[in-house]
């Protein structure tokens, strides 16, 4: 998921650089995210190693774990949910870990909820090494403040295959619960994912395959859900290169039992394309960047931003043409760093539903 | 035509450079006193502004403990729980030279920051520093450019100097704070965020021993200062006031010896819309030519004085106000709008009466001057309704509102019942003299009076305030003394590192000296207000020294059962509470006012209890300080620096806090003195300048005297004791009007300003000393008139009889 590496560090200087009395913040951006300094690298060569990878890699400068889910009400309607916990290392940690307020390692988290006709956003930021926040593998815990992925027991398969996942803010909340049965996905080459022409690149796997019951809350009250959701893991310490201005990527669960991870990396030209075929089997297939191509609609203004709220997707090679519409078009992030994350739904070849993001419009002279 | 009136109108200033010297100069002054508070007040708002900013954003509430510092746990677990709250950690920093407050905030949740830091200041060349270089050791501390100086510390994180920030505040990640502070995994307090997400848990289950300030509670620098700032501008305004009848002298004379010069004009065909509009112009200009004057000057002033004025707030409230003084629009303005307005006002009768006047009265005599009987009397009822508007004030409004008003109304219609009582003391000696010259001197004196009674008021007034303030400030520094030998009966002060020592200490201690007794307190909210409870040990030395105002029987019996709870004059004051009434302490936990002790200096609530009942509600109580009483205070606190290895400040001798404690006190009120002289130098001006004005008018009364044989000598002799006459007499009326002053200062504006009441001491050798002061000036005043008369040419005098008119 996020398919771009350089937003994280985008945010980070962002966030800082409101925070600190900074001058030139656009000058952070550069600065932050030149280069891996002494951070280590993606290696092409290293394997994925479970449950140890579902924890933290505080050697790398970034990292997240990002859940999306599709949920439909006992009352009929469509509903979206966004849980996601960004991991920033200021510094590489040669030794141990720090705790305590010094410890190098930051964290940030942003919770939405999306229905119909409204958008609840809510964001978190705490240190590393006082206990606010964290990553654990073994027992499996992600959390910030009271906002938690946890793993439950299981006797067997994965420790990511039974999660407890709440979040809440001013206005909305919701506790829920995943399970699934499917595999793990590795994406691009076994989990080692090529982020731009130069070599740029994470390590990126996800469990796509969860079901979802729970309970959300908005200001109209309480509801029951089900539904289906998406985790994406990643972590890396190279952003993108500095021509890339932004980026539109989708995750889709289609009504076949396929699902499909898409995204463009826009740089002014053609763009850098990446995804995955993941087949009912959960049998991923890494796809070239010509072999997708994403196709933006009509925009429009939603107060923020002004970007595109349909897009045409296809892969002709998988036999998909396919069209996305937003569920709710205000879905706007207004976070450290804003951003447009919401639901859509499918329709053309296939029929499904699936998550939507899109960066780098919230500044007019990108348009 | 324009040209021509505005030329006959200014050769009269060329023709009189003293007067046009006089009229800028008054106005000027009284500008210039004026712009001074202005500056001061607005420098000090800034200050409050950017520390209520920074200290308390957006008015949000806080989480405290009782006990002082907490462990970081209580926050970890609040954040678990949900609640967005952001940790602070707080305390002082000894630097070689200086001593700062060091405010280590958590930079990536504090909500205050953009606001107060958004200002890079003079680094703004520098390349910003690397997020990870602030928040990871070393750390940087940030401060204004004052404070950065102080910071030039090797052992210190460098320094990045930062507009924004208050003075004497460092400002830290908290990381950096717990290790400048030595302070691990300690908080200060926690700032409640707003937005908080729906379904937290109760705060009394998740940190039952944290106190909650609700955000209106939290410590409000602007509302504790208001009343020194309106003390301020009263005597800015009083200032002004005493600068405008100089003006008012200079203009009518000016006028007055225009009047040849206007006839002439509007005998010529000037219309008098013509000759007002100019004089009108002329105004303006004088106006706006003093007003920038007297703003420079005031600036000049307000930096003189803005180091005192530091102090004072330093002392009294704790609040911390840059010593350096910023040009600010707002004072500028009001300076130079309160110089023309001024002008306006002091000329706009006059103007008025040459506009109004027909062209052939204007050559008549200086009628208008003259009050009669009637005036006189009007003059007298509107100065006892302004007395009684004044006391009215206080009993309908009330508060520190009311008082200022019934200060208004007592000088202001003390001032116009001054010229009344004079006439008739003056008419009484007339009545007594028995020698002719005698006479015509108390006649002549009566005369003189609607000339001179503006100045006369205005030292009236510059007296009687200086009477009022000086009395106000001696009761209250020997009130201060006394308290402070009661309330530091104490032979020794100790300062421990915790518990461990503390026990360690009064182990040692107890066999070797009379009496050691724990001083303890925890911090709580009292009437809704941060404030502080102690808990003692029941001992004589409470009993016998601790100087209780008001009090139930047996207070201390009933404080030691743990019944009873002893509480401060403020809080008497401020939450209208009297022995017998109960007071609550902590949720649950309410015991009864046995009695009320005088709190000088201390503007926060507090209150006294059993140690044993605040234990079983705070176990956690801090144990850090000790009272010791000793035969020979000297020697043990050598014998105890031997055995301890104490720092050189852990033990204080009572008599160094008493002396420190003293040396705050008159570095307070060292402003109060300055602006006194000052107010008391413009009334000497305001004198000078009316004996000026009636000097020309004069001699048509002396020269029929000098005709029937009094030499010119003689008469300017006369002339002199005129003036220290009148001045005495006024003296003599400001004292009884000084007293009540100083009375309302310090039963009515103290307390609803501080919440004390102090006890009225009078100092008669001041008011001699200030009875002198005002007859040197007056005198000082006459002296140039004087002179002037006794080397005025005989035909001058005599041709007085050949052009009267």
């Amino acid at each position: 998921m996020s398919a771009d590496l350089c937003r994280l560090l985008c945010r980070w200087a962002c966030l800082v650089l409101l925070a600190l009395p900074l001058p030139a913040r656009a000058q952070g951006f550069a600065a932050l995210g030149t280069d891996a300094q002494d951070f280590v690298v993606p290696d092409p060569a290293a394997t994925l190693a479970f449950p140890a990878d579902h924890g933290p890699h505080p050697d790398f400068r970034i990292e997240w774990w990002y859940l999306t889910a599709n949920l439909t009400g006992l009352d009929g309607r469509a509903y979206g949910i966004q849980w996601t916990l960004f991991r920033s290392a200021l510094r590489p940690e040669p030794g141990p870990v720090a705790t305590g307020w010094i410890s190098p390692q930051i964290w940030m988290a942003h919770a939405a909820l999306t229905t119909p006709d409204a958008h609840y956003v809510a964001e978190r930021l705490s240190r590393g090494g006082i206990g606010t926040a964290g990553a654990t593998a073994e027992p499996f815990s992600a959390w910030i403040d009271d906002w938690h992925m946890t793993g439950l027991p299981t006797t067997q398969g994965d420790a990511l295959d039974r999660l407890d996942l709440a979040a809440s803010g001013a206005q909305f909340r919701y506790d829920l619960r995943l399970t699934t049965k499917g595999p793990l996905v590795a994406h691009g080459d076994n989990g080692y994912s090529v982020k731009s022409p130069d070599g740029r690149a994470s390590h990126y796997y996800s469990q796509p395959h969860y079901t979802v019951t729970g309970t959300i809350e908005t200001p109209e009250g309480p509801q029951e859900v089900s539904g289906t959701a998406w985790l994406d893991r990643e972590w890396s310490s190279q952003p993108l290169a500095e021509d890339q201005a932004g980026w539109d990527w989708v995750a889709l669960t289609l009504d076949s039992g396929d699902r499909l991870m898409a995204a463009q990396l826009r740089d002014g030209a053609d763009g850098y394309r990446i995804g995955t075929w993941i087949d009912a089997r959960g049998q991923a297939t890494p796809l070239p960047s010509d072999a997708i191509t994403l196709t933006s609609g009509a925009v429009t203004d939603i107060g923020p931003a002004v970007l595109p709220l349909t897009w045409r997707i296809a892969v002709p090679d998988k036999g998909v043409d396919v069209e996305i519409t937003a569920l709710y078009p205000g879905a706007w992030m207004a976070t450290s760093t804003a951003y447009w994350e919401g639901p859509v739904t499918v329709t053309g070849s296939h029929g499904g539903r699936g998550y939507l993001e899109m960066t780098g419009y919230d500044a007019p002279a990108e348009n | 035509m324009i040209r021509a009136i505005a030329l006959a109108l200014l050769s009269h200033w060329r023709r009189h450079p003293g007067q046009a010297v006089t009229l800028l100069a008054g106005l000027a002054l009284a500008t210039a006193l004026w712009t001074a508070v202005q500056a001061i007040n607005a420098e000090a708002r800034a200050s409050y502004a950017e520390a209520n900013a920074l200290l308390a954003p957006d008015r949000l509430a806080t989480l405290t403990s009782p006990a002082g510092r907490f462990p970081r746990d209580r926050y970890v677990a609040l954040r678990r729980a949900g609640w967005q709250v952001s940790a602070v950690l707080e305390g002082r920093l000894d630097t070689a030279d200086r001593r700062v407050s060091l405010l280590g905030v958590d930079l990536l949740t504090y909500p205050a920051l953009p606001a107060t830091l958004e200002d890079a200041g003079p680094d703004m060349e520098a390349p910003p520093p690397d997020p990870a270089v602030v928040l990871l050791s070393p750390g940087r501390l940030f401060a204004d450019a004052d404070t950065a100086q102080a910071l030039q510390d090797p052992d210190l994180p460098p320094v990045r100097v930062t507009d924004g920030l208050p003075p004497g505040v460092v400002l830290t990640d908290i990381g950096t704070a717990e290790r400048l502070l030595h302070a691990p995994a300690a908080l200060s307090r926690l700032v409640v965020l707003p937005d908080q997400p729906m379904g937290l848990p109760s705060l009394s289950d998740i940190a039952p021993d944290l106190v909650l300030s609700p955000a209106d509670a939290a410590a409000d620098t602007g509302g504790l200062t208001r009343s020194f700032h309106l003390n301020l501008t009263a005597f800015g305004l009083l200032s002004f006031a005493v600068g405008l009848f100089i003006v008012h002298g200079t203009i009518g004379l000016a006028f007055e010896q225009r009047r040849g010069i206007v006839r002439t004009l509007r005998a010529l065909g000037v219309p008098s819309a013509g000759v007002a509009v100019a004089m009108l112009t002329e105004l303006l200009l004088a106006g706006l030519i003093a007003g920038l004057l007297g703003v420079a000057l005031g600036y000049v002033i307000a930096t003189a004085l803005l180091p005192g004025v530091a102090a004072t707030l330093g002392g009294l409230y704790g609040a911390q106000v840059s010593g350096s003084l910023a040009l600010r629009p707002a004072w500028i303005a009001a300076g130079l709008g309160m110089s023309v307005g001024g002008v306006l006002i002091a000329g706009a009768q006059m103007v008025w009466r040459t506009h109004a006047v027909p062209v052939l009265a204007l050559a008549g005599s200086e009628a208008w001057r003259r009050s009669g009987a009637r005036a006189l009397a009007v003059q007298s009822l509107a100065g006892c309704a302004l007395m009684l508007a004044g006391i009215l004030a206080l009993s309908l409004i009330g508060g520190l509102v009311g008082g200022f008003v019934l200060l208004g109304g007592l000088l202001l219609g003390a001032a116009l019942l001054l010229a009344p009582l004079l006439s008739v003391l003056l008419s009484t000696g007339e009545k007594l003299a028995g020698q002719p010259v005698a006479e015509w001197v108390w006649a002549d004196m009566r005369a003189q009076l609607p000339g001179l009674s503006m100045a006369l008021m205005a030292l009236l007034l510059a007296l009687a305030t200086n009477i009022g303030v000086g009395t106000m400030v001696s009761s209250f520094r020997l009130t201060f003394t006394d308290w402070l030998d009661h309330r530091l009966s104490a032979d020794l002060y100790i300062s421990t590192t915790g518990p461990a020592q503390s026990t360690a200490l009064r182990d040692w201690l107890t066999p070797r000296a009379d009496t050691v007794l724990p001083i303890r307190s925890a911090e709580v909210t009292l009437n809704g207000q941060p404030g502080r409870v102690y808990g003692i040990v029941d001992d004589a030395l409470y009993r016998d020294t601790w100087p209780l105002i008001g009090t139930a029987t047996d207070p201390w019996d009933q404080i030691a059962a743990g019944q009873g709870v002893l509480i401060n004059e403020q809080l008497h004051y401020g939450a209208g509470l009297d022995p017998g009434d109960p007071l609550q302490l902590m949720p649950g936990w309410s015991l009864l006012v046995v009695g009320i002790y005088a709190d000088y200096g201390n503007p926060a609530p507090q209150a006294i209890v059993a140690l044993d009942a605040l234990l079983a509600r705070v176990p956690d109580l801090p144990d850090r300080q000790l009272a010791v009483r000793a035969p020979d205070p000297g020697a043990l606190a050598a014998a105890l620096r031997d055995a301890f290895d104490l720092p050189a400040d852990a033990i204080l001798p009572q008599r160094e806090i008493k002396s420190a404690s003293m040396q705050v006190f008159d570095r307070t009120f060292l402003v109060t003195g300055a602006l006194n002289l000052l107010t008391l130098g413009v009334a000497g001006f305001a004198i000078l300048t009316s004996l000026l004005t009636l000097w020309t008018m004069r001699l048509p009364q002396l020269a029929p005297a000098w005709a029937l044989g009094l030499t010119r000598a003689h008469l300017a002799r006369l002339d002199i004791l005129r003036a220290v006459a009148l001045a005495a007499l006024t003296a003599v009326l400001a004292v009884p009007l000084g007293l009540v002053l100083a009375w309302v200062l310090l039963s009515v504006i103290n307390v609803e300003a501080f919440g004390w009441r102090l006890p009225m001491y009078v100092f008669p050798l001041d008011w001699l000393r200030l009875f002198a002061l005002a007859l040197l000036a007056a005198a000082l005043a006459a002296l140039i008139p004087a002179l002037r008369l006794r080397r005025l040419p005989p035909a001058e005098l005599v041709k007085i009889f050949a052009n009267v008119r």
